[in-house]
């Protein structure tokens, strides 16, 4: 190639496409993010698509297949509407998760937007996808094409041979419950079933070589001894049944006695589903600023080569700085803090830190500031962070000013909004730490347990929910909720909010008075 | 190098089967909308595709959040240009407004979304059948159309399989060894040669033996019929019946100086309707206008709606043209036949009289079904909304709807009325009606 003359070294020119540059210019982008960022990459396949098949892929959570269900049509009609009214353009590109990893590429593109498309997504996208703990640990990248394929064929098969609407009733429910469908702290637990169950059955013999019916006749004053008895009886349900438990839909597929095998199978597909996303929505900043700061480095170097010529990168630069832009929190565009300008800013932020550090960074990041290494410290984060402890450790003040950060205090029951911390010296752990928290998926979501139940009783279900910071349930949704959980469960459920501080019970939620 | 595959030409409908699954989910609330839709906007619009909005019931997808207006929270902001930590800030009236909301998701309650023109229809049309649908069902294969089926020993003589017939003769005729012409023409010559030698006695008594054995043969032919009845076949047809795949209707109105724009207007959208739905079950659908005053023309559509006509009023004149049509160019057993008038009432009692003999004696008997809408003033609505009394086409009328279960009326006020009134009169009809 370095034979070739100046105009000649060019990828493409024009901005049609055809299969032939594509496959040119993804051979360079993917020899340079190799050879000068030491991306380690799942193999690519990459598909064109129509804006319709976009829509159709946004509709369907962003799965290349998907069982069928309402709520992905009326998503296809609300994507299909905005789009229509040019309220939201379509993404350039769709990536997913699975090895081969699979890039889709909007037909509308042009060559120098499916140049910057292939830099991010496949390049940036699939080496965090490849190397980030998460996703390495709790998703299955060579599996979950096949499985939805099998929940598609499954799903399917019960609407034939159950009904429509008892598939879609099962479905609902479930739908409902995604939120709280997956394991965010551990694994799913291992037991052997085989040794509880001989447990609970020796345990349950005990009892009945014990009984006496002379218990019954002691006078009430002896309730207190009888209230410990129960206690320990409830101790001794609640580990059998691994309670408290945050999936509820695992305690709901594994324990509901209601439920057909095959709505078991359903449920399960659903949790699945939510799991394998599980990672995807803990690492957002991190997912998009890996993913941009690959293709913007990779862009640059590749005009710096000059193998994109002036126009292309115009272009390029162009939709990028759309990609990136974060308005002010007072501006009409704002809608939140942009994960592609944060993710973006801190890793540049993290090369500066390291090529040219600042008194102050080498105070605040002494293990990186001014070592040189900066590859080696992005792969780093992109290997064991996620959005919050990748906030919390590499946010610097420098950025912090840069985007002039502040935290604004909102207490439901103030009539004002109070300015908490501000970029100075006093404000920037505290902005730090909330942008961090704000980033814990743990906390985001409503915190709801089952912590107990009587399977041999009356199997009112009780449900715990953590009340942190004085956060209540929207009330409607919560009915609504706990209908659909009253549907898988079978009997009654109850909801609790306590307070996570004090322990208070705040106030109490039965379907029984729904 | 990546694998590249071109998913452009795949089957574009994926979402199809997800689509379905919401309108179904959604069908009461979109009804409703679209039911609201037809009956307030012009009529010709029914036909086509329709924005309606968001269902909510049923298509809402709860789970457990957040309430918005509880707690204590922070929200982290970018873009500070005059704030200090401690400065407070009111809060926004209405809780909206950029500041109260990061994260704020668009809201999805005002956003519409396009129906196609057969969701539009099948929504509108549904659970609307037409009156006595078994009736229907079988006058629907009234026609008859012949097809063959073998040969038959019996038959009208314009059927006879001649070539059938005659290869059943043939094989008697061999069979019980019918003398032939030729042998007849033989012996006749050989008499003819004798007779005109010199009689003798030798030849006389050849002669003697060879005529008796000529009339032998001549009885036997006589005996032995060329054509006899027994080898006589017929084509035989089947009726198989086919199903009738037509329609006309055959809208009546009264155009006379007292039917104004108005009553024009409702009269019109009625038989919009009406047509929408024929041409949802027929193959074909023929319409036929005929408007009257004292006399009864067949004009085309514009003439109908727009030109006016000043005369008296005869209503039966109208039912005359509709028969003398139906006679000429729509027979019963082709076509089915739907009838929609539409009058504001006025007639003489006498002519009413008249139209009760037409329907009752004539066009009942040949129509499928026929819809008559009176259209009254809205100050007249609820006087006439529930009294049988009326004009003395109503009341003429009314004797006809106790005898004729496929023949309804109905008053019209306003627009909005036009949609109910077609409801009732193609709701299902009960199961009484059907043995009337």
């Amino acid at each position: 190639m370095d034979r070739q003359a100046g105009a000649s070294r060019l990828l493409f020119s024009g901005s049609d496409w055809d299969f032939k540059k594509l496959s040119r210019v993804y051979d360079e982008i993917e020899a340079i993010g190799v050879e000068e960022l030491h991306l380690d990459i799942y193999p690519v396949q990459m598909e064109i698509i129509s804006s319709e098949q976009m829509l159709d892929a946004y509709s369907s959570v962003g799965m290349p297949l998907m069982y069928r269900h309402w709520s992905f049509g009326k998503h296809f009609l609300y994507n299909e509407f905005l789009y229509r009214k040019g309220g939201r353009g379509l993404a350039y590109e769709l990536v997913i998760n699975s090895n081969p990893c699979i890039v889709y590429l909007m037909e509308e593109n042009t060559m120098a937007l499916q140049a910057l498309v292939t830099a991010h997504a496949a390049l940036g996208h699939n080496h965090f996808f490849k190397n980030n703990q998460l996703f390495r640990q709790w998703t299955d990248a060579d599996g979950i094409l096949s499985y939805l394929n099998f929940a598609k064929g499954y799903i399917a098969h019960c609407e034939e041979r159950h009904g429509m609407a008892a598939v879609e009733a099962v479905l609902d429910s479930a739908h409902a419950l995604m939120e709280h469908g997956v394991f965010r702290y551990h694994r799913p637990p291992k037991l052997s079933s085989e040794q509880q169950r001989e447990g609970l059955r020796e345990r349950l013999e005990y009892e009945e070589r014990s009984y006496s019916d002379l218990w019954r006749t002691l006078p009430p004053s002896q309730r207190v001894g009888k209230a410990e008895v129960r206690d320990e009886g409830e101790v001794e349900r609640k580990k059998s049944l691994h309670l408290p438990e945050e999936n509820l839909l695992y305690f709901l597929e594994k324990n509901s006695v209601v439920l057909e095998p095959w709505q078991r199978e359903v449920i399960r597909i659903v949790r699945v589903v939510a799991q394998y996303f599980y990672p995807q929505r803990q690492t957002q900043v991190m997912n998009e600023g890996c993913a941009t700061f690959v293709h913007y480095t990779l862009m640059n170097m590749l005009f710096e080569r000059g193998r994109i010529s002036e126009g292309a990168m115009l272009e390029i630069l162009r939709n990028h700085s759309n990609v990136i832009s974060q308005p002010a929190f007072d501006d009409p565009r704002f809608s939140g803090i942009n994960p592609y300008a944060l993710g973006l800013d801190m890793m540049q932020d993290i090369q500066r830190i390291s090529t040219e550090p600042t008194a102050e960074d080498r105070d605040w990041f002494p293990d990186i500031a001014g070592r040189g290494d900066w590859r080696d410290t992005l792969l780093e984060a992109w290997a064991n962070h996620r959005d919050e402890s990748f906030i919390r450790q590499y946010l610097s003040p420098a950025l912090i000013r840069k985007w002039r950060l502040f935290v604004l205090a909102d207490g439901a029951d103030q009539p004002h909004y109070e300015v908490a911390s501000i970029h100075n010296e006093r404000g920037y752990k505290k902005i730090r730490a909330a942008l961090a928290q704000s980033y814990d998926i743990g906390s985001k979501r409503p915190d709801i347990q089952v912590v107990d139940v009587d399977l041999l009783g009356d199997r009112y279900l009780r449900l715990q929910h953590q009340v942190k910071d004085g956060i209540m349930l929207d009330g409607k949704s919560r009915d609504a909720t706990l209908r659909h959980i009253r549907r898988l469960w079978g009997y009654d459920v109850n909801l609790a909010a306590i307070d996570a501080e004090t322990g208070a019970t705040l106030s109490q939620r039965s379907t029984r008075d729904l | 190098m990546p694998i590249f595959i071109d998913r452009r030409l795949n089957p574009k409908d994926k979402s199809l089967g997800n689509r379905q699954r919401f309108l179904r989910r959604a069908r009461e609330e979109l009804k409703r909308s679209i039911r609201d839709q037809i009956s307030t906007g012009r009529i010709a619009d029914a036909d086509r595709e329709h924005a309606v909005p968001m269902p909510e019931k049923g298509t809402s997808e709860p789970a457990f959040n957040d309430a918005r207006d509880s707690g204590r929270r922070n929200h982290i902001l970018p873009g500070n240009r005059t704030f200090n930590s401690g400065d407070l800030i009111p809060k926004p009236a209405d809780g909206g407004g950029g500041l109260s909301s990061p994260g704020k998701t668009d809201s999805e309650d005002d956003f519409r979304f396009v129906l196609s023109r057969e969701e539009v229809l099948d929504l509108f049309f549904e659970d609307l059948e037409l009156p006595d649908l078994i009736k229907l069902n079988l006058k629907q294969i009234l026609t008859f159309k012949p097809k063959r089926a073998g040969f038959a020993t019996s038959g009208s003589p314009t059927n006879i399989s001649v070539v059938r017939t005659m290869r059943n003769s043939h094989g008697r005729r061999i069979a019980l060894r019918r003398p032939k012409q030729t042998e007849l023409d033989a012996i006749a010559q050989q008499l003819a040669m004798l007779e005109s030698q010199p009689p003798n006695a030798e030849t006389l008594k050849r002669i003697a033996a060879l005529r008796e054995d000529f009339e032998q043969l001549e009885r036997r032919r006589r005996r032995i019929a060329f054509v006899d009845p027994v080898d006589i076949r017929f084509n035989r047809f089947d009726p198989r019946p086919v199903p009738n795949a037509s329609a006309v209707m055959f809208c009546l109105m009264d155009v006379s100086g007292s039917m104004g724009e108005r009553e024009k207007d409702l009269a019109k959208r009625f038989f919009v309707l009406l047509h929408l739905f024929l041409t949802r079950r027929y193959e074909r659908t023929e319409l036929v206008f005929i408007r009257h005053t004292h006399e009864a023309q067949e004009v085309d559509e514009h003439t109908f709606f727009y030109h006016t006509q000043s005369g008296g009023t005869v209503v039966s004149t109208a039912l005359e043209e509709m028969h003398r049509v139906i006679e000429q160019r729509y027979p019963p057993t082709e076509w089915n036949i739907y009838a929609a008038q539409a009058s504001d009432g006025d007639n003489s009692s006498a002519d009413s009289e008249r139209c009760i003999e037409l329907l009752d004696g004539k066009l009942m008997r040949l129509c499928q079904y026929f819809a008559y809408v009176e259209i009254i003033d809205e100050r007249e609505s609820h006087i006439f909304g529930a009294t049988e009394n009326g004009t003395s086409l109503w009341r003429a009328y009314s004797v006809i709807e106790q005898k004729w279960p496929n023949f309804q009326t109905r008053r019209i006020a306003a627009p909005a009325d036009i949609y109910p009134v077609f409801r009732q009169l193609f709701a299902r009809q009960p199961a009484t009606r059907q043995s009337a």
